[in-house]
């Protein structure tokens, strides 16, 4: 199936700065793709030369099968929404949904069908008549949501909509969302640097960091393969557990350093050829076994508990093996105090190794 | 085994120490009440202290020593040409009479023309409305321009305008003659209302600017997404939202306009003089007794439009000042 959008070698340039550089990405018909990265990226970048808000430097984009690069923002067949909601303060919400409708020029009740259709997806029908200054953070945002739906694009961007609304907000936004993508199967490209949002909404999440991809993958798949450091880094809290060490060891392959030396049997290599030389391990605080599971894993360490921070569900530990610092999940229902000493146990096919010069994974 | 009471007592004396009441003879345990000792509550506050005494006082003072001026040429305009030469000017007037006031708008005489002030006022009015629209469009689309629509050039646009507005009025007086004249202008009210525009274009497009580059960018990129244009942008978002900067912007045109002097005198001619240009001629001429009442009347006349002006938009002035000042 042709992608709904396809972007070519592009480059964004801020005089000598280079934003974006020789980009390639293709997004499916009706996918969900999350852009995801810390603040600088190119994430939001990336987003505006798609909608056509900055004028890119090199490279095509394509939308629908059509060469869009040099169009503007309103001819690209897409419907945006801004983390500040940049709703128009003084129309009220239906003027809001049908200020774009009236400026493409569409016959009034055409208009008015299509801001209470919106209306009624949104459940925003009694907010219509209201001021953007009278409705709370969620109405807001619902509404800058409908006036990219009124549009009917193929294409939905989102920038960060949800970084200004309070966690609990953010959580039911976040389902409603997905919901209307599952609903209306639009292609959607969604800018977060909140890694839960990630996770939970997109098909796919391209991890963005100065200007480049790092991966492009399933939410499963980055989190079970980070390709890199970073990405391992990057997905998960708390994050990733590091030990620095070396691959080595001939016929049963070890990964060891002063204070381990653990087997890698069942370690699932990229390249099986050359794994040899300084590394990475990485392990999840996750997948880090406790209690009984952990007297029956392949390796085992005795660690003292440093630090807790009990969350109801899990508590986590920071706690303290021989010389190596790192984190660990325990049971929500468990109380460990600091200075408990507790068995530790780790399986080879659920740590991640990664070349100590490139950090890319082996 | 101790003795109950005496324990009892002991404990009573402890208490009662603690409370920092050691010349109470109660013997009954305090309750919950008395036991908040100390400072508790709201903070008593003194209307008469000494500071409010030193900012209300020192307010009043200076008040008093701005309003006084008003106030003497107020009761000077009420009085007869006798009653002045008396030489009281801080007195009420006893016989109020409102003839300075009617001889200063339609009577008086300013070199052949002698129908008062009036001439001057409507002179003004006709300089006034067209070069306050004129130089607040102009300059509000070009502060748009400059703040939302990054082209080529802009900010070199921009020095030069910023530059313009520190070289000295008096460096362009004769060029602007000339050119003035060149186009046929010279000494017409179109010419003056030119130089009024031109004039007022720098210090307004920096207004307007900060103003529109205070507004969130997201705002403006939704309005593309949703097909505005340039126009469509600047009348249907742009403008409806900078309510307070345009009264800003008027009421700096009005008293600028309002209170020029000198451009009114040098490019317009005596039939088309400004209110103020007027107003010197009746005080300052020289021929006959000077009629104080009626200078004073004629003074008070002229600065009515600017007065009004500020008491009308006061509010919106002071807000629409801070609201530029957020960011530049």
């Amino acid at each position: 199936m042709e992608p709904s959008i396809s972007i070519n070698q592009l480059s964004l340039n801020f005089g000598a700065l280079n934003v974006l550089r020789d980009l390639n990405l293709e997004v499916g018909q009706g996918e969900f793709l999350v852009l995801l990265g810390s603040s600088g990226c190119g994430k939001s970048t990336l987003l505006n030369c798609i909608a056509g808000l900055l004028d890119i430097s090199g490279g095509q984009i394509f939308i629908g099968g059509r060469n869009v690069t040099w169009e503007e923002p309103s001819k690209r067949g897409i419907g945006m929404v801004f983390q500040s909601y940049a709703l128009y303060p003084q129309m009220t919400v239906a003027g809001n949904l049908s200020f774009g409708l009236k400026n493409a020029g569409l016959p009034k009740d055409e208009i008015k069908a299509r801001v209470d259709r919106t209306a009624k997806v949104l459940q925003i029908e009694p907010l219509l008549d209201r001021k953007p200054a009278a409705l709370s953070g969620g109405q807001r945002q619902r509404a800058a949501i409908g006036r990219a739906l009124v549009r009917d694009a193929d294409v939905f961007l989102f920038d960060e909509p949800l970084s200004n609304l309070d966690a609990k907000l953010r959580a039911d936004l976040r389902v409603e969302i997905k919901q209307l993508h599952q609903k209306l199967k639009n292609t959607m490209i969604y800018v977060t640097h909140d890694q839960i949002e990630a996770m939970t909404l997109a098909d796919r999440i391209a991890i963005m960091r100065g200007g480049n991809i790092l991966q492009l993958a399933s939410p499963h798949e980055i989190y079970n393969r980070p390709a890199n450091k970073y990405v391992a880094k990057f997905i998960g809290s708390p994050s990733m557990n590091f030990f620095d060490g070396q691959v080595g060891g001939g016929d049963s392959l070890h990964f060891s350093n002063n204070d381990l030396s653990l087997p890698l049997t069942g370690y699932d290599f990229v390249d099986p050829a050359a794994p040899y030389g300084n590394a990475y391990l990485g392990v999840r605080p996750e997948h880090v076994m406790t209690g009984p599971e952990a007297s029956q894993a392949p390796v085992q360490i005795e660690a003292e508990i440093e630090l807790v921070e009990p969350l109801g569900s899990d508590t986590f530990a920071r706690v303290l093996a021989r010389e190596m610092v790192l984190w660990v999940r325990l049971d929500g229902q468990a109380t460990p105090h600091p200075g408990d000493q507790i068995l530790l146990g780790i399986d080879p096919s659920r740590v991640h190794l990664f070349d100590k010069t490139t950090e890319e994974r082996l | 085994m101790g003795n109950p009471i005496k324990n009892a007592s002991v404990v009573n004396l402890d208490t009662r120490r603690m409370t920092a009441f050691p010349t109470s003879t109660t013997t009954q345990p305090l309750n919950a009440q008395e036991e908040m000792v100390g400072p508790q509550g709201r903070k008593p506050g003194k209307i008469l202290s000494r500071r409010n005494i030193f900012i209300y006082g020192t307010l009043t003072l200076v008040a008093l020593y701005y309003l006084l001026p008003l106030y003497v040429m107020v009761v000077t305009s009420l009085k007869g040409m006798p009653e002045i030469r008396l030489g009281n000017i801080f007195s009420p007037p006893l016989e109020v009479t409102f003839q300075p006031w009617v001889k200063a708008w339609s009577e008086a005489c300013t070199g052949l023309n002698c129908d008062g002030l009036s001439r001057g006022f409507w002179n003004s009015v006709k300089i006034l409305i067209p070069s306050v629209i004129l130089s607040i469009s102009i300059a509000s689309v070009n502060g748009y321009a400059l703040a939302n629509w990054r082209f080529k050039g802009a900010e070199t646009f921009f020095t030069i305008l910023i530059v313009g507005a520190f070289i000295p009025y008096q460096v362009m007086i004769y060029p602007i003659v000339i050119m003035l004249r060149e186009v046929g202008l010279y000494g017409s009210l179109t010419g003056l209302v030119l130089v009024h525009s031109v004039f007022g274009m720098p210090i307004l497009t920096l207004l307007f600017r900060n103003y529109f580059s205070s507004v969130p960018q997201e705002l403006f990129k939704a309005a593309r997404v949703d097909g505005a244009g340039f126009w469509a942008i600047y009348f249907r978002i742009m403008v409806p939202m900078s309510l307070p900067i345009f009264v800003v912007a008027m009421i700096l045109q009005v008293t600028g306009i309002w209170n020029d002097f000198l451009f009114g005198v040098i490019y317009t001619k005596p039939d088309l003089y400004p209110m103020t240009v007027q107003l010197n001629n009746i005080v300052n001429s020289t021929q006959g007794v000077k009629e104080y009442n009626v200078n004073m009347a004629a003074t008070i006349l002229t600065g009515l439009v600017p007065l009004t002006i500020y008491f009308i938009s006061g509010k919106l002035f002071v807000r629409g000042i801070a609201a530029g000042a957020v960011k530049g």
